[in-house]
């Protein structure tokens, strides 16, 4: 079995789910080779091939894989992948749009956000916003597959040593352009990979209170993260949202500050390890799965907590 | 031009599932169901485009049970023009929906298809790309903003680190984002008149599709419980607890 993993990147580095992604790839046993696919990737082909546990990495370095728009990406995953026993990418914006146009062009059903490896054919995943695991087996010759990062330990990113490959098919589908992103700057940890979150929900009350979410984050290093509610209001950008239609995050600590803890919510971080509410309504559902709960006024108990620390 | 829609008959969002005791699956037994938010939020922004004197004609399309003929309704009740029921009792996986669809697509020459990013049921987002392979056109997932101008559409499309925009040539795939707009809700008079609305019953077999499907669900269970946490009284006790007995900060 030869697994082929989708890296993902931002033509600068490997981002870290990549290597999360791998380490389920580990799990199913067998040959990994990773796929670098842009634009002036050399930098991200090197640190790819440290991976542990990579054995070959496949470089498509070209003008029309700069943004990795899915019409030219997907096709020559499809046409790299079909010799491969499984495909993975990590279940990010980016592993999300590519990877179901790659099953459907090799005719093959994908499972998508797996968070266990049950075996190299079986694979446990959540569906009802993360109230039901199922267990999925697939009899496809290729299996394609999104991996939920926080359901896999990430391999080291130092120890390997592979031998890198560079492909020169290039598809350029003529059907999609670039034209601008808009990304948001933040200091502070990157919200799936963080140790620690804070999240604030409508209780916040507007987005200069988040102002008090920043200095707790900040004394803890943390990530701040945000319900739909807070999102919709405005008070903080919409890549901030932890829950179903957000983030999936699965800190050692989440500390979520005047969010009730609605379902969709709770799908993006009831697998934290440790939860710690803090909410003035002592009936919100929120306090049902906190490790910790604390009723009281936030602004009372924030700066409480920032100034302890 | 003609725009066409596709909707999912889901569980209501609110409701807080159980897992059948045989491992099955989940208990869907009068649980109240409803029209998938995220096709909600698709079918609104194609009667935007109506509004907006873009789109002429909006076709609702639903893949499901013969019961999904009320969310079509509603479909048609929100200010589609008329529906297709592609009836099957079985439950399909998205690439069989989206085979189902392209044949759909193929029948109606729609010039952009807006479906939800994924159905809050199977949670699978996949639907939508799938149909744009299918059909070899661009696709525009994840939207949360979406302007047709002449031949293409550009779409603004809310991705992991921040938003982005991609212009895609028409005929397109688009999918919905929350963020894309405000659902409005269906008046009564709407109600009555979509019940004159034609709704047109297909079948898997009639539009030459097989759904067969290389996956199968072994078994469904509940997730591990949390057992229940303790209330603290104060931000001392809080950061007591947390450095001695969880060891998190």
């Amino acid at each position: 079995m030869t697994i082929l993993v989708i890296a993902e990147h931002d033509n600068k580095v490997v981002a870290p789910a990549t290597l999360n992604t791998v380490a389920a790839a580990a799990k199913v046993g067998g040959d990994i080779h990773v796929l670098v696919a842009g634009q002036g990737v050399g930098v991200v082909a090197e640190a790819a091939a440290k991976i542990a546990g990579v054995s070959k990495v496949l470089v498509a370095d070209n003008a029309a894989y700069a943004h990795q728009l899915p019409e030219n990406v997907a096709p020559l995953v499809a046409e790299l992948g079909a010799g491969y026993s499984h495909i993975l990418a990590a279940a990010t914006s980016n592993g999300k749009n590519i990877l179901p146009r790659v099953a459907a062009a090799l005719d093959v059903d994908q499972i998508s956000e797996i968070i266990s490896v049950e075996s190299a054919d079986t694979f446990k995943r959540p569906i009802y916003a993360g109230n039901a695991i199922a267990t999925v087996q697939s009899n496809a010759a290729v299996k394609v597959i999104t991996v939920r990062a926080t359901g896999f330990d990430p391999v080291a990113s130092e120890s390997g040593s592979a031998i890198i490959e560079r492909i020169t098919t290039v598809y350029d589908s003529g059907k999609s352009n670039f034209v601008d992103e808009e990304l948001a700057k933040s200091d502070r940890p990157e919200l799936t990979a963080a140790k620690i979150v804070v999240s604030g929900g409508r209780g916040m009350q507007n987005g200069d209170n988040f102002k008090h979410l920043y200095a707790l984050a900040d004394k803890l290093g943390a990530g701040v993260g945000a319900s739909r509610a807070a999102v919709d209001a405005g008070f903080v950008p919409n890549d901030m949202q932890v829950g179903q239609t957000g983030k999936i995050v699965a800190p050692q600590l989440y500390i979520a500050v005047g969010i009730s803890g609605a379902i969709q919510h709770l799908a993006g971080m009831k697998d934290s390890k440790i939860i710690v509410a803090i909410n003035k309504d002592e009936e919100a559902p929120i306090f049902q799965v906190a490790d910790y709960g604390l009723v009281g006024d936030l602004f009372d108990l924030v700066p409480e907590l920032a100034q302890a620390l | 031009m003609k725009v066409l829609i596709a909707i999912k008959r889901v569980v209501d969002y609110n409701v807080k599932v159980r897992v059948k005791a045989d491992n099955s699956g989940v208990d869907l037994a009068n649980v109240k169901m409803a029209l998938n938010p995220f096709c909600e939020i698709a079918v609104e922004e194609a009667v935007r485009l109506k509004e907006k004197g873009v789109a002429t004609e909006i076709v609702v399309v639903s893949v499901g049970p013969t019961t999904a003929q009320e969310q079509l309704r509603t479909a048609l009740a929100l200010g589609a023009d008329r529906a297709i029921l592609v009836e099957s009792a079985e439950d399909l996986t998205s690439l069989a929906v989206a085979k189902l669809l392209k044949a759909v697509v193929d029948k109606e020459q729609p010039q952009l298809v807006i479906l939800g990013k994924q159905a809050i049921d199977s949670d699978n987002n996949q639907t939508g790309q799938m149909l744009a392979a299918l059909s070899g056109y661009g696709q525009g997932t994840f939207a949360s903003k979406v302007e047709i101008s002449g031949n293409s559409v550009a779409v603004t499309r809310e991705i992991d680190g921040g938003a982005q925009t991609v212009s895609l040539n028409l005929p397109a795939i688009v999918t919905t984002d929350l963020r894309l707009n405000e659902p409005r809700y269906a008046s009564l008079p709407n109600i009555m008149k979509a019940k004159k609305k034609p709704l047109e019953v297909l079948t898997p077999e009639a539009l030459g599709v097989s759904t067969a499907s290389t996956n199968t669900t072994l078994k469904v269970e509940a997730p591990a419980a949390r057992s229940a946490g303790i209330k603290v009284k104060s931000v001392a006790e809080l950061v007591e607890k947390l450095k001695n007995e969880a060891k998190v900060i």
